[in-house]
This record gives C-alpha cells, structure tokens and sequence, in this order.
C-alpha cells in the first residue's frame, strides 16, 4: 500500500486511472449534492439554510485532515530525513488551504441567518482563521525558499507547530462558551443529526475525499518531477 | 535497528513536544477569561467585582414564557437553569431567537440581575431534524 506512493511508482500513474477517479467523483458528487438540497429535509429550526452545512462539515474535515497528515508527515520528515513525505505533504497542502477557507467562508454565510452575525471572535473560529493562516505560511514558504533542504525544513517545522493547533479547534467548542455549536458527529454517542440529514453528509464527505484524492495524485506526480529536474540539474 | 542520529532527534523532538504542549497549555490556561466567549448567569452571579462600564456577553437559554414585547423594545430572561439574568434589548432579533433556545447577548450589566444588551444573537445547538420528527418528539413528551 505505501510503496505505491514511492516516488517512483507514482510516475507510472497513468492519465486513463485518473480519469477514473474523476467520473467516480463526479458521479458520487452529483448524487451527494442532489440529496443534499433537494431531496433531504429543511431543518426544524433553521429551514433551508442547513443545506449549508453539507458543504461546511466535509470541507473543515478534510481541512483538518489535510493538515494532521501534514503535521505527522513533517515529523517523520525531521525524524528520520525521508525526502518523497515531505512531497506528499507539499503536494496535500494546497486542497487543504482551500478547504480551510471554504469552511470558513460557508460557515459566515450559515452565521448571518443563524446566529443573526457574519463574524464572530469565539474560540472555534478564530482557530480556524489561525489554521488558515498555518495553511498559508507552509505554502509560502516552499514558494519562496529555493533551497530544497532548507524549504523542507522551515516548511516541516512549521507544520509542526501548526499540528497543536488541531486539538484546539477540535475541542474548543467543549473546553470554552462558543457561539459555534458543538459536535453533531462523535466518536463516543449518537449523532445528534436526523439519518435523513446524516446519509447526504457522509456522501458530500466521501464526495469531497475523492476530490482531495485526485487533486493530491495530480499534484504529487508533478511535485516529483519537478523535484528530479531540479535534481539533474544541480549535478551538471 | 535506528541509527544513533535519528535516536537522538527523536528525544530531542519528544523533549520539544512535550515542553511546547505545557507551554501553550499554560498560556491557554491563563487566558481562559478572553477565550470564553460569553459567560452562564452563575458565573455572574459568582463574580465579586461587577463593572458597569465594561462590555461582556452572557449566554444561556431563553426563558419559557418570559418574552415581554414592547414595539422595539424586548425583555426577557436568560437562564442556565441554575440562575437567571433578565435582559432588556431594543432593536432587531435573529429570526431563530425563541423560547427554549440558545441565546447570547451583548451589553453591558446594570447588576447581577439585569443586564442592558445592544446586540441579541441566537446561539444553534448541535441538533438537526426535519420538521415532522421534531413534531412527533413533541408528541410522545406531552
């Protein structure tokens, strides 16, 4: 399983296994968003403003996701000096960045019906906006250091620092007073949302998997390239 | 086997893990009051040294039947049903402001038991369901 993403393995990818993924994505995508603002329910409450958080939730938890495999990715990287993980992470971090910032921008338009304001300073949003900003200082970093060692390392450390910031937003809605409401979706109980709102969720989430999925193979093949170019290059 | 390199790297970051975690964990700890975003009535019915002046937020529930409208003007009672603050309000309400539900308010307090607020926002609980389950919930509580 891991060797597939060796960087050798990967440039064997071919365009036809792609294409695949993306008909699957666009079948699972049109079926999860139909469900979601069509055939499922409004809320109680709220009517049909909920239909936001079919694209909300997935996008923060792949968002989050992005970035604990960044985090782990970059200690194994500092730990043990494997080059292709932290090409992995590089290639993981701008689906991830542009999750983060549609978590936030559809939360805002569910905020202004809902909570009656755009915008509000609580624990659970402001550790969002800091996520975003780690996003965006990792993959400014590998812009503009042309070193790749050095761009590994400045990159890999301040993924690491970014990393305690997850347990932050995760539980920032039960260690303090949010406006943001608590988790619907827990390990340890029942959901607290309908099945009838559950099932078009979990279609979106594995809709937008695929597409994280896609992004980052496309990304990581020309990530290796890009790095065995650069590579032959400095031997001459 | 790990080499001796990689050995020592890891204490290291083990080392540098640990003592950034109690790091943040202290500075957390120690602003605790800025992060919460608004406070229970009990909390400030606790609190020793209440200021008029300073602006603060107090959440809770809506009290059942305690919404008095006036026009513009709208009391009532936010309760954590332990304490119970009444709050008086001028201006627009949410549209998911009502009876039961999570509430915060903006302003500033008058005492420990009267609070004057300038914004109403209505706080979402973590429950979703159609309209016909929550109906037939209500039915099997009555």
């Amino acid at each position: 399983m891991l060797k597939n993403f060796f960087p050798n393995k990967i440039l064997s990818l071919k365009h036809e296994t792609i294409n695949i993924l993306v008909i699957l994505l666009l079948l699972i995508l049109a079926f999860g968003l139909s469900y979601a603002l069509f055939l499922s329910p409004p809320d109680y409450i709220q009517g049909d403003s909920v239909r936001i958080m079919y694209v909300h939730v997935p996008a923060s938890f792949l968002a989050l996701g992005c970035f604990s495999f960044l985090g782990i990715a970059s200690i194994c990287n500092l730990i043990f000096k494997i080059k292709f993980i932290s090409l992995i992470a590089k290639s993981l971090a701008p689906v991830g960045f542009i999750f983060s910032i549609i978590s936030v921008v559809t939360g805002s338009l569910w905020g202004k019906p809902t909570w009656g304001v755009w915008w509000a300073w609580d624990a659970r949003l402001t550790s969002m906006i800091v996520l975003i900003i780690f996003y965006f200082a990792y993959i400014f970093a590998w812009k503009v250091i042309d070193n790749f060692d050095k761009a590994n390392r400045t990159t890999s450390i301040i993924a690491c620092i970014g990393l305690f910031n997850l347990p932050i937003i995760k539980y920032s809605v039960d260690w303090w007073n949010t406006l943001h409401q608590p988790s619907s979706i827990t390990l340890t109980s029942a959901p607290t949302i309908h099945y009838t709102m559950l099932i078009p969720l979990l279609i979106m989430c594995l809709a937008m998997i695929f597409y994280t999925l896609v992004i980052f193979l496309m990304r990581y093949k020309i990530e290796v390239i890009k790095f065995k170019i650069n590579k032959k290059k400095n031997y001459k | 086997m790990l080499s001796k390199k990689v050995k020592s790297r890891f204490f290291l970051f083990l080392i540098l893990i640990i003592s950034l975690t109690l790091l943040i964990l202290f500075i957390f700890k120690s602003l605790e009051k800025n992060i919460v975003y608004f406070l229970s009535p009990t909390e400030i019915y606790n609190q020793t040294n209440i200021s008029s002046d300073k602006k603060i937020r107090v959440g809770g529930l809506v009290k059942k039947n305690s919404i008095i409208k006036d026009g513009d003007k709208i009391n009532f009672i936010i309760t954590d049903l332990k304490k119970e603050i009444i709050v008086s309000y001028t201006g627009i309400i949410p549209n998911l402001f009502s009876e039961e539900k999570g509430v915060v308010a903006e302003g500033k307090l008058k005492d420990k038991k009267y609070f004057i607020a300038d914004t109403i926002l209505a706080k979402h609980d973590e429950n979703y369901m159609p309209p016909e389950v929550k109906k037939a919930l209500d039915k099997t509580n009555y």
